[in-house]
């Protein structure tokens, strides 16, 4: 277990050296291949090490492995520390392996690009601040891993930079979690303020005592922590960057965007279930926030065009979905949802991937300029993709919740969560009511991208066609994994209902324990659990099914020829205007203010005028002075001689 | 009123209202004659200051040996009559006015101050001294003995400013 | 006795001659008044040396000899500087400008 350290520190050498490659031998892509993807393997296998141990070894408390102090300040004692326990080597499992076959997906997805050194550096740097932020054994440790993958993920977003639009979404999504990560750190000060420390074996076991449940000061606290996580994961308000963050490449938007950095958020809550546990309204407002999300992504996601859109909105509606689980107090459902989506979620994105690929590679044979994400430029693609379709149809089914698969599992769970918290306080039968028919929506909307994109007459052309092909094995067979686990996923965490033993809620007890202790979760009888599965499962149907009558594929036509929106549609399509409602109320405002008050007045006047240019007048003025006093007459002279005599005088005599 | 003390006052005065003559007139000539008689004065003071010695010394060398040299020079330079805005205008006189009473208030301020007692001698002492060694002989003693050394290097000090005098006011050096 | 009323004496004539060498332009009628200043001085010492004993008297001794000498080396400037610019008058003597 000791040898944790190693986990985060080989992508940190993945970085060093591919960043080196990238600025001194750019075009040797085949080290930088081998090292990018290799140290990511490598991270996992130590993982996986020390996962064993932990299972091994049982213990009741965290292994806390303590490497320097960081800030020895006064009664304050932050040390660069990591933490081994159930919910950390969950994360690290996931990241890494997710995380490695992402990196084997990006050898032939990024081949051709000739930034190919920097995206691997990129990308492993921000696997090690993934991890750091997992392992942190405290909120300042946690919290670099937290900033640092911002920044990565605005490096990687901005990617081609050279176009303006990219380089603008980086810098969207990068202040966007600036007003979650301010969140962040008043949470912080106040939970230094009330319990004199920032480790978190620590803070858990004195929050208790020094909080009073329910009390202002811990809802407070969890109310600043989640604005942190509304900002990192993407839920109502802070979710706008994470649509713009598509214009990176899409291993990007399926690692960082569906399988890690969002999920931090999730992440968070969890491993301060403490503290959330002792604010049941902020546990609320959690649930609340996730549950309207859910549903609010969802209608969006009913009318985007483009592929990648679509799955983003996806992206945000089942984050909601884990804020729900988290939100009740089920941090189990809530991590568990969030390991099946990482599957489930990549594989769609990858796949993704693997269509845009080929269309761009087909347009590019042929020189045309039409959009090669756009959904209404493709269709009956599963004639050229069968590997692609297939895999990402078994994604579609988890995702929207049919059994067997990994998805129906946790997203079962949460819902039955939430429902069995109802009988206490109504409210939560609300969430519960906007889960279910977010369900509806994601069955729905996901069916639609499917057979928009890979069934019905192809709308592509027919010079592009001959160019569609599969993707190349590097690409394909991470696909066949994260399918296989997508499948199978639900077997760690089997409810007992249908004889399974919970695996992942038991492995999970030493850390969610003791917020479960403090808000002990409600329980529903076997039948109303059936009744809820049954209603669950049936909605998924319905929604696949309607997709299945309502649209008529043969009606679609490409992009450059399609009509434009009309109402309701319209509406959703443009997102329900959140993004110009944000220009006026806040990006508008906050950029007159920079260019008249802040620039005209402060930067001009103050700080060049006064600052600079003052002392600079002043000297000049004073050298005036003192050369008008060199006159050269002797009386002039002699009249100031006296007047200093008399001077001298007066302060003597005082 | 004592004699003595109506005497002081009558030169004290006579004293002042020539000294204000001297900067007021216009012509060199007539200040130098006006300073010369202020300087009578203050022999007069001197000697009333049981200080006869001082008072000679001031009549033979500051009146007759400096101020005979000042009227060498005004008459070299013909500046016998008065010059042409030979006094400073409405301001100048102004601030020197105004100076000048400064410093008096001030210096009315210091003169307040005696000498500690501890240093005082009896009244009477320097007189006593004088019927002793003599009038000369009380200033002699003294500066033959312990100021022996201020003494010589006056006399460069003489030696000096004689032959600057005449490197200074050479036409041709 | 007389100390207090010469100190009197004393302190106007010097800010006679204060006002006399801020007054007046001409070098060698200022000149004149720094000897009142000095002369002031020397009344100061006197009085002080009657009650304080004879080393004021000398030093008013010394200062004479030194204004002696200070006048022959001043005097001797004034006519370098008459030679080279027609006039005593200070206002016109402004070479130190700038």
């Amino acid at each position: 277990m000791s040898l944790v350290w190693l986990v985060p520190a080989l992508p940190l050498l993945g970085f060093l050296v591919n960043g080196t490659i990238a600025v001194v031998r750019p075009r040797a892509k085949g080290l930088v291949s081998v090292v990018g993807v290799g140290v990511l393997l490598a991270a996992f296998g130590v993982a996986l090490m020390v996962a064993r141990a932990l299972a091994a070894a049982h213990p009741d408390a965290p292994v806390v492995f303590r490497y320097w102090d960081w800030m020895p300040v006064g009664t304050l004692a932050v040390s660069y520390a990591l933490q081994v326990d159930a919910l950390s080597v969950v994360m690290m499992l996931v990241v890494t392996g997710v995380g490695s076959l992402i990196h084997l997906f990006s050898v032939g997805y990024m081949r051709a690009d000739a930034g190919y050194a920097r995206y691997f550096a990129y990308l492993n740097l921000f696997v090690f601040f993934m991890l750091t932020l997992v392992l942190g054994a405290n909120f300042p440790v946690t919290f670099v891993g937290w900033e640092g993958v911002g920044l990565c993920s605005y490096l990687l977003i901005g990617f081609w930079f050279s176009d303006t639009v990219n380089a603008d979404a980086g810098k969207k999504a990068f202040i966007m979690n600036r007003i979650g990560d301010f969140g962040f750190l008043i949470a912080m000060f106040l939970i230094w303020r009330y319990t004199g420390s920032l480790d978190y074996t620590t803070v858990f076991e004195r929050a208790p005592d020094v909080l009073t449940l329910g009390g202002g000061a811990a809802t407070a606290i969890a109310l600043w922590l989640f604005l942190g996580c509304t900002g990192k994961s993407a839920q109502i308000p802070l979710y706008t960057w994470l649509p713009d963050a598509m214009a990176g490449p899409t291993p990007v938007s399926a690692l960082i965007h569906a399988a890690t950095m969002v999920t931090a958020g999730v992440f968070l809550v969890a491993r301060t279930n403490v503290l959330f546990a002792l604010a049941p309204v902020a546990q609320a407002v959690v649930a609340g926030v996730g549950a309207l999300t859910a549903l609010f992504a969802a209608t969006i996601a009913l009318k985007q065009w483009d592929i990648k859109r679509v799955l983003a909105y996806s992206t945000v509606s089942q984050l909601g979905y884990m804020f729900v689980g988290v939100g009740t107090g089920a941090m189990a459902a809530g991590i568990f949802h969030l390991t099946t989506h990482a599957f489930f979620k990549a594989l769609l994105f990858l796949g993704a991937g693997s269509v845009i690929h080929a269309m761009h590679h087909a347009y590019h044979a042929t020189h045309a300029h039409d959009d090669a994400q756009d959904m209404r430029n493709m269709g009956g693609l599963s004639r050229f993709l069968p590997w692609t379709a297939t895999l990402m149809w078994i994604a579609t089914l988890a995702i929207a919740g049919i059994p067997p698969l990994s998805g129906f599992f946790s997203k079962d769970e949460i819902l039955g969560a939430a429902f069995a918290r109802g009988a206490a306080q109504p409210i939560w039968y609300l969430f519960w009511a906007l889960g279910l028919a977010a369900a509806l929506l994601t069955a729905f909307y996901m069916a639609r991208l499917m057979l928009y994109t890979f069934h019905g007459p192809n709308r592509t052309g027919a010079r592009e066609q001959v160019h569609l092909h599969e993707a190349p094995w590097v690409m394909t067979g991470p696909l066949v994994l994260l399918g296989m686990l997508s499948v199978v996923g639900g077997v760690i965490n089997l409810p007992e209902l249908v004889g399974g033993t919970t695996w992942l809620h038991h492995w999970l007890e030493p850390v969610t324990a003791a917020g479960a202790a403090l808000a002990p979760a409600a329980h529903v009888t076997h039948r109303t659990e059936w009744v809820l599965i049954g209603g669950a499962v049936t909605v998924a149907v319905v929604g696949i099914a309607a997709a299945l009558r309502a649209l008529d594929l043969t009606a679609l036509v490409p992009a450059r020829s399609a009509p434009a929106e009309t109402g309701l549609g319209k509406v959703l399509n443009r997102k329900w205007y959140v993004d110009e409602l944000y220009e006026a109320l806040f990006v508008r405002p906050t950029v007159w203010l920079s260019r008249n008050v802040l620039w005209r007045v402060v930067d001009v006047k103050l700080v060049d005028g006064a600052g600079v240019n003052g002392p600079a007048a002043a000297s000049r003025i004073l050298g005036w002075l003192g050369g008008r006093l060199q006159t050269g007459e002797l009386g002039f002279y002699a009249t100031v001689f006296v007047l200093g005599v008399v001077a001298v005088l007066a302060r003597a005599l005082k | 009123m004592s004699p003595l003390q109506i005497a002081f006052w009558g030169f004290a005065i006579l004293a002042v209202i020539t000294a204000g003559m001297c900067i007021t007139r216009r012509s060199p000539l007539s200040s130098a004659l006006w300073l010369i008689v202020t300087l009578f004065c203050l022999a007069v003071l001197f000697t009333l200051l049981d200080a006869p010695f001082i008072g000679v010394l001031q009549v033979l060398v500051y009146a007759g040996a400096i101020m005979v040299l000042f009227l060498f020079v005004i008459m070299l330079l013909n500046l016998g009559r008065a010059g042409p805005g030979d006094m400073k205008g409405l301001l100048g006189a102004a601030i020197a006015a105004l100076l000048g009473v400064a410093l008096l208030v001030q210096l009315r301020g210091l003169g307040d101050a005696a000498p500690p007692a501890a240093i005082q001698l009896p009244p009477g002492t320097v007189q006593g001294l004088q019927r002793q060694q003599g009038v000369v002989g009380s200033v002699a003693g003294p500066l033959f003995d312990t100021y022996l050394v201020p003494f010589e290097i006056t006399s460069v000090l003489l030696l000096a400013a004689v032959v600057g005098a005449v490197v200074l006011a050479k036409r041709k050096l | 006795m007389l100390l207090g009323p010469s100190l009197a004496v004393s302190a106007v004539l010097f800010a006679i001659g204060t006002a006399g060498v801020l007054l007046r332009r001409n070098a060698i009628v200022i000149f004149m008044c720094v000897e009142l200043m000095l002369n002031a001085v020397n009344l100061t010492f006197v009085a002080f040396a009657q009650q304080l004993g004879t080393g004021g008297q000398i030093f008013v001794f010394f200062v004479m000899a030194v204004a002696a000498a200070e006048a022959a080396v001043g005097l001797a400037i004034v006519l370098a500087v008459y030679r080279h610019k027609e006039t005593v008058d200070l206002q016109h003597i402004n070479l130190l400008k700038g």
